[in-house]
């Protein structure tokens, strides 16, 4: 199973493939991640490739093998269609966050649904920031939609709070476990 | 992150924890026995000493202000009988390469890593170089991980190696081994070596009689080296289908796996020295034989030295790293897919909303100075709309780019400046701006002092005065220092106060002689910050969509409607407000 995680740097990819690994790690799996940091981290595009299966090798996902693609932004959803497998599963946060061109008026901001459509027909817009604007703490978007990610997945629920106990400090513990039961909640079909 | 235990299937428990190709390494230098760490930040190396400094607290660990000392400190440190480890990204080695080339002349005690971690893909460096030609330069072994259990292995055998042969070992990495997570089985700590003092002079002492004799000592043991690399477990063959064999090492084996799981493999994990045996034993069985590498025909060209003709770089690209499907296409021959990519607006990184470079750049430009640069964030300020750096080579340079630049022109024709960041200067702009002085140049240096080194993620340095492990050893007064350098003409400016910034450049412009200015205020990503962190607001009937406040390129203010709109990024720090004249932005600043 091939997950790639695309967004904006700061948006907390990186804590969200860490603990989808570490899940899966502990449900038996070999497990590879990868990802850029560094300069690619100051609010440029970043996608993260997880992988997990009896055996991995590489901690690249290979064109046109990615089977679930999450995406922090709608844009950067757009991005790295390459990876895709035909019909892959595509969930994308309802958030735009304008880049550079767009900024200074010299580009719009694409619809990325229809670009995405003729890959795929599985697309899932989810309220991932709206939920954690509620929840009163925008930062916390990573863990909503890694809930609701986790649905499509084998592991068990309590699996996933074994992995934020261990990996979370315990004050901000309770307020991920909300928010991951959040986004679980997102039905993802 | 925790680790988690497994039952084996001989009953007994394995601690398993997924680490990164760089906590990996600092496990193994741990589980090595390794008591000396020292390394300067740099993607993709940076995360070995801060994993190092955080879990692992029996290890002394250190930023150094550079590369070359942090070798140096560690050569220091073996010579004592300690183990350790030198840490860099690739082009710190460059910045090392004065103490690498002698140190295998001398006697190594403790054993002694130097882990280079290259950046194939140029993700965050200035350029894409091989390291691997190191090891071959100075004529050290050299050991290339392909996973993050390996990284941990590797770095064990890298110190057994070292002190067997009495020889630095090179520890070689790329973004993908030092970035990528893996699971890795933990084992046991193996003690550390006490240290004693001991004198060998003929050894350590590198005056051309005793370098002379110590010359064919390396050469002897470079030779030596290949039949322990025919002899060892990380060369090893995995025989599989005799029509395809792929000779490969570092990341580019897991990738040629992936392409090609029913090919036959020999798969280098010690690539320096090549094992000669082992490589022809390979070839007489395969039909097809390719070398797959990453950038430079490093062992292609070692194996057709040997006169084993096989493919590589005829058809996979010297540039840029590979990755499975390159690979796949490059051997079968296969046209890659035209894969017509939908035309997207880009989202290059940018420096953040209210970093204090931004003002300052923008002052040296209304201005009209050239500005050459250096390596940190403030390189980003090279993007549109700001178009403010016009050079950017290496670390420390553009201190001297300006210095040669303004002297040719000679006084009062060209407005030359230089920036450079805090760090970057204490790793190698001290030394620029003391020529600068010495040599009666007239260049406006400003040193960028945002009180850490942010690119790489916020590591202390001299200048901060706060050690790896947060303990408060100095206090450096940079002005004195720029002051007993030589440098008349220094002024401390709040590059926050946008007009006296320009009128503080403007003056510095003008003095005749060198000039620094030291633009200070805290990285906004450190608490330390000055900005109060709530958005400014438009009054839309005010703005008159001049775009002035655009030309700063803040990623907090857009342009829609003929009006500029400022976002939640928005951190406050006020120069857009400083510097629209109808005075449309506003809020608390």
């Amino acid at each position: 199973m091939n997950v790639l995680m695309t967004g904006v740097g700061g948006q907390g990819i990186i804590l969200a493939s860490d603990m989808l690994s570490e899940v899966m790690m502990r449900s038996g799996c070999d497990v590879k991640k990868s990802e850029i940091h560094g300069m690619a981290q100051r609010g440029g595009s970043v996608m993260s490739h997880v992988r997990f299966a009896e055996r991995v090798d590489s901690p690249l996902i290979p064109f046109g093998g990615c089977d679930i693609l999450l995406s922090f932004e709608e844009l950067e959803a757009a991005r790295y269609l390459r990876y895709l497998k035909k019909d892959a599963t595509v969930i994308i946060n309802r958030y735009r966050l304008a880049p550079p061109a767009v900024v200074s008026g010299s580009r719009t901001y694409p619809d990325v649904v229809p670009i995405i459509r003729e890959k795929t027909p599985n697309i899932h817009l989810v309220p991932g920031s709206a939920i954690a604007e509620e929840m009163g703490n925008a930062r916390g978007v990573n863990i909503i939609l890694l809930g609701a990610l986790s649905a499509l997945l084998d592991p068990p629920e309590s699996a996933w709070y074994d992995a934020i106990n261990s990996m979370l400090k315990e004050k901000i513990r309770a307020a991920n476990i909300e928010g991951f039961k959040r986004g679980r909640q997102i039905q993802i079909q | 992150m925790a680790f988690f235990i497994f039952e084996s299937s001989q009953g007994e428990y394995v601690m398993k924890k997924i680490l990164s190709g760089n906590e990996a390494i600092a496990r193994g230098a741990f589980e090595a026995g390794v008591s000396f760490v020292s390394a300067y930040p740099g993607t993709p190396s940076t995360e070995i000493l801060q994993t190092v400094a955080n879990e692992y607290p029996a290890i002394h660990a250190e930023w150094t202000p550079n590369e070359k000392v942090a070798l140096e400190v560690a050569a220091g440190a073996s010579y004592a009988g300690a183990r350790c480890m030198a840490v860099m990204k690739h082009v710190g080695v460059n910045v090392a390469a004065d103490p690498l080339m002698t140190l295998p002349y001398t006697l190594i005690r403790g054993g002694l890593v130097l882990v280079s971690a290259d950046d194939p893909e140029l993700f965050s460096s200035q350029n894409e170089q091989d390291n691997r030609h190191y090891a071959r330069f100075a004529k050290i072994p050299m050991l290339e991980p392909s996973t993050s259990q390996e990284a941990k292995d590797f770095m064990i055998e890298a110190v057994r190696i070292s002190e067997e042969f009495e020889t630095p070992v090179m520890l070689r990495t790329t973004t993908r081994i030092s970035h990528s997570m893996g699971v890795v089985e933990l084992g046991r700590e193996n003690g550390c070596r006490t240290p004693s003092l001991e004198r060998h002079p003929a050894e350590w002492v590198m005056l051309p009689a005793n370098a002379r004799a110590r010359h064919p000592v390396i050469e002897e043991r470079i030779w030596s080296l290949r039949a322990c690399s025919d002899a060892s477990p990380l060369n090893f063959m995995e025989m599989g289908s005799p029509k395809l064999g792929i000779i490969s090492s570092g990341v580019a084996y897991q990738y040629a796996k992936e392409a090609f799981p029913d090919a036959s493999f020999l798969k280098l994990g010690l690539s320096y020295p090549l094992p000669e045996e082992l490589i022809r034993k390979f070839a007489a069985q395969v039909d097809d034989l390719w070398v797959v590498e990453e950038l430079d025909p490093f062992m292609e060209e070692q194996v057709k030295a040997m006169g084993i003709d096989c493919h590589g770089k005829d058809r996979l690209s010297l540039c840029g790293e590979l990755n499975p499907d390159i690979i796949r296409n490059a051997i079968t021959g296969r046209e890659p897919e035209d894969a017509a990519l939908p035309d997207l607006p880009p989202r290059p990184p940018s420096m953040c909303p209210g970093c204090p470079h931004r003002s300052m750049l923008w002052a040296l430009k209304r201005n009209k100075c050239f500005i050459a640069g250096d390596i940190g964030c403030y390189t980003l300020g090279f993007l549109p709309p700001l178009s403010a750096i016009d050079t950017c080579l290496c670390m420390g340079a553009g201190i001297n780019h300006a210095h040669g630049m303004a002297t040719v022109f000679g006084p009062g024709k060209e407005k030359i400046a230089a920036v450079i960041g805090d760090s970057t200067f204490y790793h190698s702009g001290i030394t620029g701006l003391l020529n600068l002085a010495y040599n009666k140049g007239a260049a406006l240096i400003v040193i960028l002092d945002n009180s850490t080194t942010a690119m790489t993620g916020a590591q202390d340095h001299p200048g901060t005065g706060v050690t790896v492990r947060g303990e408060r050893n100095v206090n450096l007064d940079l002005e004195t220092l720029v002051r007993a350098l030589g440098i008349g003409w220094v002024k401390t400016v709040d590059p926050y106060d946008v007009k006296q910034t320009r009128k503080d450049v403007k003056e510095a412009l003008e003095f005749e002689g060198p000039s620094v200015i030291i633009s200070k205020a805290p990285c906004v990503l450190l608490k330390s910050r000055k900005v109060p962190g709530r958005p400014l607001t438009v009054d839309t009937d005010v703005c008159t969509g001049c775009k002035v406040c655009i030309g700063l390129g803040c990623p907090a203010i857009e342009f829609r409607d003929e009006k500029a709109h400022i976002n939640e990024m928005c951190v406050g720090c006020g120069v857009c407000a400083d510097l629209c004249a109808p005075g449309a932005i506003g809020g608390e600043k």
